[in-house]
């Protein structure tokens, strides 16, 4: 059993449909990318599954438990915790309050604040300063260390390299294995096909709110990841 | 010249009771985007509710605060639960017209029962006391109560939103209440413990009201525009800002009043007005937002 069992999952905007049928699995210790160009469906998938599309209660099992129904603050009670595309960090709370604010489910586990400041050391300099006014790589490192503090066993990124300097990627997907090592299952959304390869052992790529092709990463050529990315 | 320097002392005191009233609104503005035009009729409710309790038990308005507070925020818990919670949403209209509705209920069902007579509270000696301050200057032991009482409440609430969990909780969901969901925080909970908070205030606001002045049940219009104009000029979202913007307002009637009697409300309007045209978002807007 995958500690995310995903079955066809449809989400809808009114009268618009940005998910088909989709069937996803997560596995706890292991990355899965989910890969896909813009408007395939890849950040509504992730919201979701973190409550905030009202689908069957079965559509979504989360550790053998039906959570498809759950409002959004339920569903990281259980363990689902998701870095939204574009940080949407909390503006009037500080570095620390952001952090500290991650941990308001109450989840228990490994994760504390000094924990999250041994990821990125950089973050306990900054600690006092308002969350907006760190850098764009700093403030990734916010929103993921904000979702840590909930102790999540599925953690979802979405698209945490986006508008970042090459080298800050490199610096945030380094601590990505330690995350790894603690038994969580990660799942990256990413446009960057060789970003997302880097980590993950299992790849989906979406496209027009359907999945064209899953696999393992070693055993997907680049031209099948390319026709199913743009799905020619 | 002493005159004078009585008056804006007055004005100041005066604005710590629009600072309680403002206090609320503020609060379920800034949280939930919440204009509750029912706020006034509210504070007159608590009035009521603490003449009630003077009047059955023979106790001092102050004493009465121990219920009429408490009792006003499970009233508002209940409220925002129950009815505004399901008004808000992207359009910004129903919360209005649920509101304003409200208002009408609230005005209507005080003058079925209490009758549309005026009512006051009294605390006896307190009432008149002064206390001299030197120089010819005096000011009066009930409106120095009301204003300590107003930075008390002001700083109760810069604690409870700087330093504790549920008040990161109220600024994270004031942020964004998408993203405070996915921390775990459930904002319809939430929304109904801020309106519960902002009633406790207003309650405290009502009974000094009812202690200062006269009141009847179609009092809480006036209440409610005086505490937007402290907001505005204070600044959305900054709490001190609300009490500088409270006796901005306050110093401006008592001087209008002093000029004559007929300019007193205007003059407040008028400085409004003028704060408006020169600092559009207050004196003190909050400025750690992006």
């Amino acid at each position: 059993m995958s500690l995310l069992e995903v079955n066809s999952l449809s989400a809808f905007y009114g009268d618009f449909q940005a998910l088909f049928d989709v069937d996803f699995r997560a596995e706890a210790g292991r990355a899965t990318a989910i890969i896909g160009a813009n408007g395939a469906g890849k950040s509504t998938f992730l919201r979701a599954v973190a409550g905030f599309q009202s689908p069957p209660d079965e559509a979504i099992r989360f550790d053998g438990e039906a959570i498809g129904a759950l409002k959004p603050s339920r569903v990281v009670g259980r363990g689902v915790a998701l870095v939204p595309e574009g940080r949407r960090l909390f503006p009037s709370l500080s570095v620390e309050e952001n952090l500290k604010i991650g941990g308001y489910c109450g989840r228990r586990g490994g994760w504390t604040l000094e924990r999250v400041y041994g990821l990125f050391p950089v973050l306990q300099e900054r600690r006092d300063a308002p969350a907006t006014a760190l850098s764009g790589g700093q403030q990734q490192m916010v929103a993921i260390g904000r979702a840590l503090m909930g102790n999540p066993r599925l953690l979802m990124c979405d698209e945490i390299s986006l508008g970042l300097a090459p080298i800050v990627i490199r610096d945030i997907y380094a601590a990505l294995p330690a995350i790894l090592s603690e038994g969580v299952a990660l799942v990256i959304v990413e446009q960057d096909i060789g970003q997302a390869l880097s980590v993950a052992e299992d790849v989906y790529c979406f496209q027009g709110g359907r999945v064209t092709l899953q696999g393992k990463a070693s055993d997907l050529s680049r031209d099948a990841i390319s026709a199913a990315y743009f799905g020619v | 010249m002493i005159g004078w320097l009585d008056t804006i002392l007055q004005g100041l005191m005066l604005g710590g009771l629009y600072a309680l009233f403002a206090t609320g609104l503020s609060l379920t503005f800034g949280v939930m985007r919440l204009v509750n035009i029912a706020h006034g009729d509210l504070s007159i409710l608590a009035a009521y509710l603490a003449l009630v309790i003077v009047q059955h038990f023979g106790v001092s308005p102050f004493l009465s605060l121990i219920a009429v507070v408490p009792l006003m925020a499970i009233i508002g818990y209940a409220l925002q639960t129950f009815l505004l919670n399901d008004t808000l949403g992207d359009d910004i209209l129903p919360p209005l017209l649920v509101t304003f509705g409200l208002s009408i209920v609230l005005q209507n069902g005080l003058m079925e029962v209490f009758s549309a007579d005026s009512r006051g509270l009294s605390v006896g000696e307190v009432q008149t006391a002064s206390l001299p301050l030197g120089g010819g200057i005096a000011v009066g032991v009930f409106p120095a109560i009301t204003l300590a009482a107003a930075i008390v409440v002001l700083a109760l609430m810069s604690w409870l939103f700087n330093s504790t969990s549920l008040g990161r909780a109220l600024r994270a969901t004031s942020d964004d209440q998408s993203t405070a969901q996915l921390m775990g925080i459930d904002n319809r909970r939430l929304y109904a413990v801020a309106m519960a908070i902002a009633m406790a205030v207003v309650a405290v606001a009502g009974v000094f009201l009812a202690i200062r002045t006269t009141f009847d049940p179609t009092s809480g219009p006036a209440r409610l525009l005086y505490a937007f104009e402290a907001v505005i000029i204070g600044g959305l979202g900054s709490l001190w800002g609300t009490l500088a913007g409270g006796m901005v307002l306050g110093v401006a009637q008592t001087i209008g009043f002093a000029l004559s009697p007929a300019w007193g409300i205007a003059v407040g309007h008028i400085a409004f007005l003028v704060v408006l045209l020169i600092r559009p978002n207050g004196l003190f807007p909050r400025t750690r937002d992006a």
